[in-house]
């Protein structure tokens, strides 16, 4: 009978409803010291961030109104910082709406409400991941998060050299930025061949890096080759040495005048001295060869690792039934390696589509072309780096960095769809 | 032709193409270390065995009045320290939260971090830059350490929840059990438990610092807050060659601790990284 009783009171809507002002919901459910908390809540938020608020969404529309008044880049950023507290203030706001209605709907239920002691449990039990992660999550926003929204709300203005605060106002512009990249002939032609350049190095850089840790540790793991452990050491030695330092120390033996390899190795093997850091070609090809040099470690342990662990009466079933060293790599060594790997060799896809480093410290990007804002073997990243720190076409920087970001995204999605752990229920 | 001979030319060849990737791995380390002990400063006339080698370069660098080295030294030690206690701090905390909860957000948190760590955190680099002008955190070392904190945070919380799913939670469910409260658990049963993937975040967290070039770069403006690499460059890019000696002495002292580490710690890392990576 009980169950069958028909609910006449509506303290759920009743108390959603007054909990538009926060916390008069939770104090009509008699949950006193829990309304005025998040009446105070409320009110301090108010109080505090107020003008804020106030002050930064006038600036995030308008990014100010008289010159050398209104610092629009200032204005930007306290716009950002408005809207991020608005977000995370609407959030416990909601939380207020749904926790006054749960109680409210409890009550119409005729259930019983929690004490102020089981509540304090409850927060603990339901609110403790959150509070493990938000020191996280805090930093997240003001160092990652904040500023990927900086650069996307960039991408929609003019800020470059000649609208540049304090002198001048920047103003929205909406998609024009991304329209000049594909309509005007200059920034076409430099986008696509430094696209063009960034896909071939992304391909070339890492496949060699990977094919040759990969025939490194099977070589290395044949069972009757002596003297392992000493011959994986020193493989693994590149891995080891800072990147910086190594590609600093070939960036010096590829040096034209006097660096080692035009003085000394390329003469020992009979061949000519190239121009390695003047013609793009070759600086693109020795940027090929260091980031093998640099990366193959990497897939070498890795690979090691994988086929230590691979039962040998595999192999041995296979050679009972004749199998030959090919067949025995193509059927049970590759697959093997690459299921266990596949998302680390992809990883190293992106890696390398944003390998600045490489890029800018062996050659600069260079060598220069005269007339375009973009070097011989610049890559997206690293001509958006020039873009904003030596021509200060910060818009442009900006847009170039959304279609970047675009592309990593939609290769992170599909790895993400791809990697086993997702389609498991739990894992995710 | 015998199963002998075959064996034999297999493994000549094999030894061979060892022999002929180690000068390739070795030859660029050796010119380095000897380029560090050739008298005078230029790279033109340096010799991997230099006739008359010399100190000069180390004692240089190692001399106050001369070089800023030792204070950039201490900059990226400090630097890298602090960086590697906060990440590993906040990630264990996350990753832990992740691993172990089911809470509203969760999906989409783990979502947006494996997004995020896809984005170099220099992608954004003029942001990070105007914010930095905009909080007075320009030219300070604490700024350069919350962007670290915050770039690691992503990648290595996947690494170490990728990890941590591979403990079992019947494990926690039975401290539970024994009236265990949440902090008890994380840090008497889970966190032991951790200790490889917590000496892996460790390591990348100390090492990536260390090793990072650009964001130093762009956030440090005075000579004494620099960190060791945009010190060094800083030695180099002006004339390339004209100071290289002294370079390469630099170099071999920032390259032969974190080689030592890294090799030390070398075990952890590929069995962290294969449990992390195919677990996702």
């Amino acid at each position: 009978m009980e169950a069958e009783k028909v609910i006449t009171t509506k303290h759920a809507r009743n108390s959603t409803l007054l909990s538009i002002v926060p916390g008069m919901g939770q104090i009509y459910n008699r949950q006193f010291l829990k309304g005025i908390i998040f009446l105070v809540l409320a009110a301090s938020f108010g109080i505090v961030f107020g003008d804020i608020l106030n002050m930064g969404f006038w600036g995030l529309f308008t990014l100010g109104e008289i010159p050398k008044v209104d610092h629009s880049i200032f204005l930007l950023i306290d716009g950002i910082i408005a809207l991020i507290v608005t977000v995370l203030g609407l959030g416990v706001y909601a939380f207020n709406l749904y926790d006054a209605h749960s109680n409210g709907k409890k009550r119409d239920l005729g259930l019983h409400l929690n004490s102020v002691r089981e509540q304090y449990h409850n927060l603990i039990d339901g609110g403790f991941p959150y509070l493990m992660i938000s020191p996280g999550f805090l930093l997240l926003i003001f160092v990652v998060i904040f500023p990927i929204i900086f650069v996307i709300l960039l991408a929609f203005t003019n800020y470059d050299l000649y609208h540049s605060p304090p002198a001048k106002l920047v103003d929205w512009i909406g998609i024009q930025n991304f329209i000049d990249i594909f309509k005007i002939d200059i920034w076409r032609n430099t986008f696509f061949k430094v696209l063009g350049w960034t896909i071939v190095w992304t391909f070339g850089a890492t496949t060699f890096q990977i094919a040759l840790g990969m025939f490194l540790a099977i070589v290395v793991n044949q069972k009757d080759l002596k003297g392992k452990a000493i011959i994986r050491t020193i493989l693994i030695l590149p891995w080891a040495v800072p990147a910086f330092v190594s590609i600093m120390i070939f960036s010096g033996m590829f040096n034209e005048t006097f660096g080692a390899v035009n003085k000394m190795i390329l003469p020992a093997l009979g061949l000519e001295a190239q121009p390695w850091m003047t013609e793009a070609n070759w600086t693109r090809l020795a940027l090929i060869l260091i980031q093998g040099w640099l990366g193959f470690p990497f897939i070498f342990a890795m690979v090691t690792g994988v086929l230590q662990s691979i039962p040998e009466d595999l192999y041995e079933a296979a050679t009972v039934d004749g199998a030959s060293i090919w067949q025995k790599f193509t059927k049970i060594t590759l697959p093997l390696v690459l299921f266990a790997t596949a998302p680390i060799m992809i990883t190293q896809y992106t890696f390398n589509f944003n390998n600045f480093n490489v890029i800018f410290l062996f050659n600069n990007g260079g060598p220069a072309v005269p007339g375009q804002t973009a070097w011989g073997t610049d890559i997206l990243i690293s001509w958006i780096y020039r873009l904003t720190m030596t021509s200060a076409q910060y818009g442009k920087a900006a847009a170039i960095t959304m279609i970047l970001s675009v592309i990593i995204i939609a290769v992170a999605l599909w790895q993400f769809r791809k990697t086993k752990s997702f389609q498991e229920e739990d894992m995710m | 032709m015998s199963m002998k001979t075959n064996k034999i030319i297999r493994l000549t060849l094999s030894y061979f193409v060892i022999a002929i990737m180690a000068v390739i791995v070795i030859y660029p380390l050796l010119w380095i270390i000897g380029s560090s002990f050739n008298p005078g400063n230029s790279l033109s006339g340096s010799t991997m065995f230099p006739e008359n080698p010399t100190l000069a370069h180390y004692k240089h660098l190692f001399d106050a009045d001369k070089s800023d080295y030792i204070i950039w030294y201490k900059n990226s030690l400090k630097i890298s320290i602090i960086t590697m206690v906060l990440t590993v701090a906040s990630v264990s905390l996350t990753a832990y939260s992740f691993s172990r909860y089911r809470f509203v957000g969760r999906k989409n948190g783990l979502i947006t971090f494996l997004i995020l760590q896809m984005i170099p955190n220099f992608a954004a680099l003029i942001a990070i830059f105007v914010l930095a002008n905009r909080t007075g955190l320009i030219d300070t070392h604490l700024g350069l350490i919350l962007v670290y904190v915050g770039g690691q945070i992503p990648m290595n919380t996947y690494l170490m929840k990728g990890y941590l799913d591979t403990i079992p939670k019947e494990l926690d469910e039975s401290a539970k059990m024994d009236g265990a409260g949440h902090l008890r658990i994380f840090f008497q049963i889970v966190m032991p438990l951790a200790k490889p993937i917590l000496a892996v975040v460790a390591l990348f967290s100390f090492i990536a610092p260390f090793g990072d070039f650009i964001l130093a770069r762009i956030l440090l403006r005075s000579e004494d807050k620099f960190t060791l690499l945009v010190g060094l460059y800083e030695l180099v890019a002006k004339q390339f060659g004209n100071e290289f000696t002294k370079f390469a002495a630099g170099s071999v002292l920032i390259a032969i601790p974190i080689a030592a580490l890294f090799l030390v710690f070398q075990r952890y890392f590929v069995s962290g990284l294969t449990a992390g990576g195919t677990k996702g």
